[in-house]
């Protein structure tokens, strides 16, 4: 299908110049998205990196990225399209002023045709990535938060790359447009859209990744405190936290830790931050223990 | 190649995973664009077409890796008396990928034994007999104690130490995970594939029963808990938001129909006033269902995390509400500790009375119950021929908004012996077998 790449590798160091980091999984399944023409189910915990994957590749391509944000009781004039009625209305008011007193001006099937053209159609993201001569990427975020019959709507556009528009017929891409549904899983996503996708399960880096991953995009770190910073972070992820810190949690500690000068990071420090990297009280009190208890050893 | 892909898919199915035709056509289309002889490459585009579910990933794993088996270059030992401990030392020191391959190499070739008659088992036994002559431990102590000699006294911050030894023990970990796949490839090489696939197969963590899940399968069914138990929240919630429609809201119909030139095209509604649901948990924690009530507590665990107001109570022939162990965010085992030690869950001999705890539930807690409450009874309903006294759940129905039984047990062994099933299940909205994360799911899909 599409050929927007040369190999696997060209995609890993695209990937790397715009800022991501890819493994040799990621950066399979964004290649063959590609060639096959098949969109991406991105799956993993929050902050992971799978919304800026997509951004990324992207960037990469040089496309335009269209976003659509799921929630609970999304629907098809949000998703899809929607008929101006607004301006439907106008029209038909329009047409009564001009033909003034004489009824024999526009008939209604004219009226009809005219108010159910493109003209009087507002895109919305999966209609606009459809209808885009312009490269495009789709990201449909957090399709685990849509209601399992809404979940439907995406199925036609990620199978045929089309969108059936009673009024007016089919509409079908031009080109295939790259796609990315994230989940956080939430909810068992149906298998009508699994089947359709490929499936990129995410999980946290290992240290080595993450080190490179603090390096690159945090300005002034240096390789020491990356270093101990990926160790750190997977030593609280090795307790039984509810929400272990995640890559964005990383970084953003990395970086605050930059803000403040630190050097080499000791037990204090981490204590006095700790609130950058976990977000729940309990975490916080679990954490805080054991490196206290660590410390008294 | 597609012969190989088919005999693969087919291996797949063989473990549980449901692989659909389109999807092993995707894998073949797949393979066509991917280098064949770069395997990692060849590994993901198989992976991300016929694996739909991140539970299933380390089942492909280990099939992989037996179907498309490296040709183990299976040196024997060399005989040159190189010392195995300096070696572990120095690649566990460099944490180098070739050197730790290079050494586990080594150590199968020297310690597993593959050369005795002995190739049934799908190579846990040659796995323990390497490791334990590599004897992992002694080489991280010594080496952690060198890293921290190394440096100067007062550089001994215990934070690098325990930072260096994940670091030890992580590799360490590569070294097994080495081990394990050098004598997998080995045995394959000398059984075959199918064979090899054969003797791997374990049952998908959702279909591991509870009643027989070693301990480090129940840690792993805790870990899928946790999704499950969110996904019962959100249904939840989502009911609670969306199951009817309020009264109309005038207010907000008038001010948006001003864009429809006064026509109320769209007429707006008002919210229902969310009513917060309660759930009460009551679970059976004695001797017969043991590894199940370590699960049910999981899930209470899980439960409580996800909910605001959850209940729960435990029992074997007295009750006693243990909410508050729960409550804290307590580690699990401790919570569980607590609730085997403080928890005045014994009323008399000790031995399961699911009458005699109902009656104290009712009796003690029962004005509580309310009609947002939904009930959970979890447990296999032998009450070791005791009056079952089902009255008591037939008041708690009519009080509480939903009561369901789950029931540890296959469906076949209901009703016979001490089991007292039916008479509760007459009283019940509903009673699901649940013996896996699988059927638990479905529960959840009712519940929705």
């Amino acid at each position: 299908m599409g050929e927007r790449f040369d190999s696997l590798g060209a995609v890993r160091d695209g990937l790397a110049e715009v800022g991501y980091l890819a493994d040799e999984a990621i950066a399979a399944v964004v290649f063959l998205a590609d060639r096959l023409g098949k969109p991406v189910l991105v799956e993993g915990p929050a902050g992971i990196g799978k919304t800026e994957l997509a951004k990324s590749v992207a960037a990469l391509t040089g496309s335009r990225l269209i976003r659509l944000q799921c929630y609970e009781g999304l629907d098809e004039s949000r998703a899809l399209y929607e008929w101006d009625y607004r301006k439907q209305l106008l029209r038909i008011q329009a047409g009564q002023h001009a033909g003034g007193g004489d009824r024999s001006g526009a008939t209604w099937d004219d009226v009809e045709d005219d108010l159910f053209s493109e003209e009087f159609l507002l895109s919305r993201p999966l209609l606009e990535a459809i209808r885009a001569t312009d490269p495009v990427v789709l990201l449909v975020d957090e399709v685990d938060r849509l209601e399992v019959e809404t979940e439907a709507l995406l199925l036609e556009v990620l199978s045929d790359y089309q969108v059936s528009i009673p009024e007016l017929g089919t509409i079908t891409a031009s080109q295939v447009p790259l796609v990315f549904l994230t989940s956080n899983n939430t909810r068992e996503l149906s298998e009508a859209l699994k089947r359709r996708c490929l499936f990129l399960p995410l999980d946290y880096p290992d240290v080595e990744r993450e080190r490179r991953i603090v390096v690159t995009k945090v300005e002034g770190v240096s390789e020491h405190l990356a270093e101990q910073v990926a160790r750190v972070v997977r030593s609280l992820r090795g307790l039984d936290l509810g929400k272990p810190p995640s890559v964005s949690e990383t970084l953003d500690w990395a970086r605050t830790l930059v803000l403040l000068g630190v050097a080499s990071i000791d037990t204090e420090q981490i204590c006095a931050t700790l609130p950058l990297l976990l977000k729940h009280r309990g975490d916080l009190a679990r954490a805080s223990a054991s490196l206290a208890a660590n410390t008294t050893r | 190649m597609l012969g190989v892909l088919a005999g693969f898919v087919g291996e797949l199915r063989r473990a549980g995973l449901p692989v659909s035709l389109t999807e092993h056509l995707d894998a073949a289309a797949a393979l066509t664009q991917v280098p064949l002889e770069d395997r990692g490459a060849c590994k993901a585009a198989l992976a991300t077409t016929l694996v739909k579910d991140a539970a299933h990933v380390d089942a492909f794993e280990v099939l992989f890796e037996v179907w498309f088996s490296l040709a183990s270059c299976g040196i024997d030992d060399p005989g040159d008396g190189a010392d195995l401990a300096e070696l572990l030392d120095e690649a566990l020191g460099d944490g180098d990928e070739a050197a730790l391959r290079e050494v586990a190499r080594l150590a199968v070739a020297r310690h597993a034994g593959l050369h005795a008659r002995r190739h049934l088992g799908a190579g846990s036994y040659e796995l323990y007999q390497t490791l334990r002559h590599l004897d992992l431990d002694a080489a991280l102590g010594r080496l952690l104690d060198r890293s921290l000699g190394g440096g100067s006294d007062d550089d001994a911050d215990p934070l690098q130490a325990r930072l260096a030894g994940e670091e030890l023990s992580s590799r360490a970990e590569r070294l097994g995970r080495e081990v394990e796949a050098e004598i997998r490839r080995r045995l394959v090489a000398e059984r075959g594939s199918e064979a090899m696939a054969a003797a791997l197969r374990r049952p998908l963590p959702v279909d591991v029963e509870f009643m027989h899940a070693s301990r480090e399968e129940l840690a792993r069914l805790r870990r899928c808990l946790h999704p499950l138990t969110r996904a019962l929240a959100a249904r939840l919630a989502r009911r609670r938001r969306h199951h009817r429609r309020g009264r109309l809201d005038v207010r907000a119909t008038v001010r948006h129909s001003l864009s429809s030139g006064g026509v109320p095209v769209d007429p707006r509604f008002r919210r229902p006033h969310p009513s917060k649901p309660e759930i009460w948990v009551v679970a059976d924690v004695s001797g017969s269902v043991a590894a199940f009530a370590r699960f049910t507590l999981a899930l209470v665990h899980a439960l409580s995390s996800a909910f605001s107001r959850v209940r729960s109570f435990a029992f074997i022939d007295g009750i006693d509400e243990v909410t508050r162990f729960f409550a804290g965010n307590d580690e699990l085992e401790q919570a569980m500790r607590r609730v085997n030690v403080e928890a005045d869950v014994v009323g008399g001999e000790g031995h399961s009375d699911y009458g005699a705890a109902l009656e104290a539930l009712w009796t003690r807690y029962g004005r509580d119950l309310g009609p947002r409450t939904t009930v959970l009874v979890l447990g296999d309903a032998r009450s070791n021929y005791h009056e079952p006294r089902a009255w008591v759940l037939a008041e708690m129905r009519g009080k509480a908004r939903h009561l369901y039984w789950l029931n540890p047990e296959p469906r076949a062994y209901w009703d016979s012996g001490d089991s007292v099933m039916g008479e509760y299940a007459r009283h019940c909205d509903g009673v699901y077998e649940c013996r896996n994360l699988r059927q638990l799911g479905r529960f959840v899909e009712v519940l929705g």
